[in-house]
């Protein structure tokens, strides 16, 4: 039993402090085609953590500071949080250098999982706004962006799907909460193909031995095919209701 | 907001359609669209509004901070607002692209709230020059279908409505510093009233007439617009005039009267919905964006 401040992160029953097992996800809730304006978008919940993600494009350059190039669309990620979306208030939603980073982050997935090379001196512009941030934040955006991304009808290699995983007492676990996150020991958060199994953004922070690495990384690529289990169903779903409105199964 | 082209037909069929008192969805001037409204759904917040009117969609949290207060007003608290633009609603909002409109709204609210009748800031006081609350809204627009501002002050007076303000307790230590005992109970809380709190009734000017509410469309077709702050005694606290066009005497007191009108009745019902959804207490199913 690891305790820490008088939280047991793992009881003797092997539940964490939410009461999950150490392979079970957070509940993740989604909606397709939130908004209007937007060509794509989508809301996810995953526990407590909450994002919107809007989807424009492809559309012409309209900024001259992104080079629009002749092979393939650009990908324009923006990462901002709400700011009541944390605990502490945050002062500004977006331009720290956190943000830009997780920015940049989105902007490798994806460029990685569209087919770019279908829209070439095109832009794509991905909006993600965490709106309750509850540990695993970069991952539900990418999840929600997969989703809006599909909702905006672009072409996609494969599904993207993330997710993160830590190491308590020689117990791996998956998702991260908040709470587990600042207690506990380390995170790694892992963004892949599911379908493939290609992992396309790798990130740790904090150090276990690297003897440990390969069953981290292995819950946290069964954490990714679970969660494109959940997203492919909510997309079926979405798309039978559309279909549904306008008839499509009275053939 | 993302480009709007409407040829010159589309703009006439507007303005014969307000002329006749007969909009494009069949409203009249003075009419407001659906509003959906959901409060307290943001865990981290004291107080917390979802509200979408038609295709505008606001999300307001309020938190509360203990800090000190201003040297010229040591026995009352404060209001902060803070506007964010989303880049969902626009790609132009990306970065720092929203920021002149979200500074516009922020401020038009810290005028409109100014006014000392409108909240009691002197509950918000702990220790006089010492402690006080200070309130935080802070408002993200996440999609802009028309009539920006009206929404925003909805959501706000909403998202105050619902509240809840630890109670603290001050005990004094014989001669040491009084100390602050924060309550954790989440039942135990005080709410701020609301009962003088404005709403924003804009009137865009279309033609000779000015109506209530406008979509983008129609907002397009205006040649300016006069942003009311309405209590719900049909006191005024704030107005503004936005846009290039020009407004005789006569025509912004006539638009004064029509928006307090509306003003007066848009904060009935509001408090009237506000009320309805506190009474359904626990049972009420938190819904947020799911649906």
């Amino acid at each position: 039993v690891l305790r820490m401040a008088g939280y047991e992160l793992l009881s003797d029953q092997g539940l964490r402090l939410d009461g999950r097992k150490p392979d079970e996800l957070r509940q993740i809730k989604t909606r397709l085609g939130v908004f209007g304006q937007a060509d794509g978008s989508a809301y996810i919940e995953q526990g407590n953590t909450k994002v919107l993600a809007a989807v424009y494009g492809p559309h012409d350059m309209r900024e001259s500071r992104l080079r629009p190039n002749a092979e393939k669309v650009v990908v324009n990620c923006q990462y901002s949080m709400a700011v009541f979306s944390t605990g502490e208030r945050k002062r500004r939603p977006r331009g720290d250098k956190k943000s830009l980073e997780m920015s940049q982050h989105l902007k490798q997935t994806f460029e990685a999982t569209i087919k770019t090379e279908l829209y070439p001196r095109s832009q794509i512009d991905i909006f993600v706004e965490v709106l309750q941030a509850d540990g695993g934040n970069y991952c539900a955006c990418v999840n929600a962006a997969t989703l809006a991304l599909v909702d905006a009808g672009i072409p996609l290699k494969d599904y993207v799907t993330a997710c993160t995983a830590s190491l308590m007492l020689g117990t791996p676990l998956v998702d991260i909460s908040n709470l587990e996150a600042t207690t506990g020991g380390p995170e790694l958060t892992l963004a892949a193909h599911p379908r493939s199994g290609q992992i396309v953004l790798m990130e740790m922070s904090h150090r276990f031995h690297i003897d440990h690495l390969p069953e981290v990384l292995d819950v946290a690529l069964e954490g990714c095919k679970n969660i494109y289990t959940i997203l492919d169903k909510a997309v079926r779903r979405h798309v039978s209701n559309r279909g549904a409105s306008i008839g499509w199964d009275k053939e | 907001m993302t480009e709007l082209l409407l040829s010159e037909s589309e703009k006439t069929f507007i303005l014969h359609g307000v002329q006749q008192n007969f909009r494009g969805d069949g409203r009249t001037r003075s009419e407001i669209r659906p509003i959906v409204m959901e409060t307290d759904i943001v865990s981290h917040t004291n107080g917390s509004c979802h509200l979408r009117l038609a295709n505008t969609d606001i999300l307001v949290g309020v938190k509360t901070e203990l800090e000190t207060p201003l040297p010229a007003h040591p026995d009352r608290g404060r209001i902060e607002f803070f506007v964010d633009c989303s880049a969902n609603a626009s790609p132009a909002f990306e970065g720092r692209g929203g920021d002149n409109l979200a500074a516009d709204i922020s401020r038009v609210l810290a005028r409109s709230y100014a006014s000392p009748e409108i909240l009691n800031l002197k509950e918000l006081c702990i220790l006089p020059g010492k402690t006080c609350w200070i309130l935080y809204v802070d408002i993200l627009v996440l999609e802009v279908g028309g009539n920006l501002y009206d929404a925003v002050s909805m959501a706000v007076k909403a998202a105050l409505f619902s509240t809840k303000v630890p109670v603290v307790t001050v005990s004094t230590v014989d001669g040491g510093e009084p100390e602050l005992d924060l309550s954790d109970d989440p039942h135990k809380a005080t709410r701020i009233s609301v009962q003088n709190a404005p709403v924003l009734v804009s009137l865009s000017r279309i033609g000779n007439y000015c109506v209530v509410d406008s979509t983008p469309e129609e907002e397009n077709c205006s040649s300016a617009s006069l942003l009311f702050s309405v209590t719900p005694k049909g006191m005024l606290t704030a107005v503004k005039k936005i846009g290039g066009g020009s407004f005789q005497q006569t025509s912004i007191q006539a638009a004064a009267k029509q928006a307090v009108s509306i003003g007066v009745e848009v904060n009935d019902k509001l408090l009237q919905k506000l009320q309805q959804e506190e009474e359904m207490g626990r049972k009420r199913e938190k819904i947020g964006f799911l649906l």
